[in-house]
């Protein structure tokens, strides 16, 4: 198995990193945009009663349904190539984003955000220098759960021809080839692993202030 | 006579069916030194708050400098109202240095005088500043916290000067010091308007010129130490002055 393993590397490693490049770029433009899209409303969430509730029935009512069903229930709406897949996996990355946004904004103590006012921040201030910096934590948590569903499940993008690394492992069942699901599958997982230890060391980084001790 | 520059007319506040204060009215003077002293719940933060209006008037006018407050930029006032918050509320986000900052920065100081200054206040309130300006607020006791909250009401030198138990969390000594300092800066600095809420009768006569003690919404007594000790206007007054006599006659009793 290794040898065919490294045999595959010497003859198509072009081609690996041809799918390795698709995934990635999946990967990030669905993060980005449902970064962009969730980030503000999960902030708007945190102000607005009714749309934290539509946020968190939304998510919900997603977490239910498998990302699987949810490419498939999508392909006779919007067909299939890249840009279904990207709304799929945006759709997924979603629920993640709004719900630790939400709740990142709703853990700022409004102690903090009552001295900000009495120190004379105006709105804007007070978002920038203390409302985002708090809820920064929580809502790297919540980019970092999107990331690693959407690095996992743009492996079934390849179904519906989105191309990346779902495709070694889809060729590799078809063929009967073991190789190829290996190698898919093992890419998928240390992009998965990559991403979250890359946050995870993020978060800690901007909570510093947190670990509480007074031997400094 | 001065111009009231905080003037409290017929105010009343209000949470819900919880009438806090059901009608205050006081004057004070620019450049006035005034203690508040209550018991607990008495209603000190909330006419604190109503001062810098973080909280609104149920009903009443609250003047200052002769204006009412509603026709004022907010925003605008509160960088020229120090706030020493009584739950402390220093930002854990943000070190020593850059919390003190935070009102210099909102005033675009250049940072070589915010440096200074942060260095100054530290010194002023007896903290390292080579040990303590860049720590985090989870890194201090709350003794310690509550001096950087002090430090950072007092960073722009600031007209007012609203103090809400600034000194709860310290032990007597230091206490004393910082009382001391305090009052000190007020005395250097005129026009200088301070209001500093306590629980501590020694405090709120040491440090007031003029001391308002509040009880259940309702000020008791609005005079000077001497005033109050000599005349205290009402039972409460006389039987809060009653808790100081006790240690009195307690010391008496040793020196006997
Ligand atoms: N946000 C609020 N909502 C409802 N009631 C409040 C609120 N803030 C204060 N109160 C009530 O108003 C009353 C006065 O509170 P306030 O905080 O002004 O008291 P205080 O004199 O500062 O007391 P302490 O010395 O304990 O700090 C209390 O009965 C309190 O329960
Ligand atoms: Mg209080």
């Amino acid at each position: 198995m290794l040898a065919q393993i490294i045999q595959y590397f010497q003859l198509n490693s072009g081609q690996y990193w041809h799918y390795v490049g698709q995934h990635l770029g999946l990967t990030i433009a669905a993060l980005a945009i449902s970064m962009v899209i969730a980030l503000p409303l999960g902030y708007l969430g945190s102000q607005i009663k009714f749309v934290a509730s539509f946020c968190v029935a939304f998510a919900q009512v997603l977490r239910i349904i498998p990302s699987l069903a949810l490419l498939f229930l999508l392909i006779p709406f919007i067909g299939t190539g890249f840009v279904p897949a990207l709304i799929a996996l945006v759709v997924l990355a979603l629920p993640p984003l709004l719900i630790n946004t939400i709740l990142g904004f709703n853990e700022v103590s409004p102690l903090y955000q009552e001295v900000g006012t009495a120190l004379g921040m105006d709105q804007q201030q007070l978002r920038r220098q203390i409302e985002i910096p708090l809820a920064l934590p929580y809502i790297l948590n919540g980019i970092k759960l999107a990331l690693v569903e959407i690095i996992a499940s743009a492996t079934l993008a390849t179904y519906i021809g989105a191309g990346g690394l779902g495709t070694l492992i889809f060729t590799g069942l078809g063929l009967y080839d073991m190789t190829y699901v290996v190698i898919g599958a093992l890419s998928v997982a240390f992009l998965s692993l990559l991403a979250m230890l890359g946050f995870d060391f993020l978060i800690r980084k901007v909570r510093t202030y947190d670990r509480s001790n007074y031997s400094i | 006579m001065t111009e009231a520059t905080i003037q409290f007319k017929h105010v009343q506040k209000r949470f819900g069916d919880n009438l806090v204060l059901p009608d205050l009215s006081f004057q004070i003077k620019r450049g006035e030194f005034v203690t508040i002293l209550g018991t607990s719940g008495s209603g000190k933060t909330t006419t604190l708050k109503m001062i810098n209006g973080l909280w609104q008037p149920s009903a009443g006018e609250i003047l200052i400098d002769g204006k009412n407050i509603n026709q004022l930029d907010l925003v605008k006032l509160r960088r020229h109202m120090g706030y020493v918050v009584q739950q402390i509320g220093l930002f854990p986000h943000m070190t020593i240095a850059q919390n003190i900052a935070v009102v210099p920065k909102l005033l675009q100081w250049d940072q070589a005088r915010i440096n200074a200054r942060v260095e100054e206040l530290l010194k002023l309130v007896q903290l390292d500043p080579n040990e303590y300006a860049n720590r985090y607020p989870t890194q201090l006791s709350g003794g310690q916290q509550q001096r950087v909250g002090v430090a950072r009401a007092l960073a722009t030198n600031p007209s007012y000067v609203l103090f809400d138990e600034p000194f709860g969390a310290l032990d007597a000594l230091t206490r004393e010091e910082l009382q001391g300092e305090i009052k000190q800066i007020h005395e250097s600095l005129t026009d200088k308007t301070f209001m500093f809420v306590t629980h501590d009768i020694n405090e709120a006569l040491f440090l007031g010129q003029r001391v308002m003690v509040m009880h259940q919404g309702r000020i008791e007594q609005f005079a000077s130490p001497a005033e109050i000790v000599r005349h205290p206007a009402t039972p409460f007054v006389k039987k809060l002055l009653g808790t100081v006599r006790q240690n009195q006659e307690l010391w008496r009793e040793q020196d006997e």
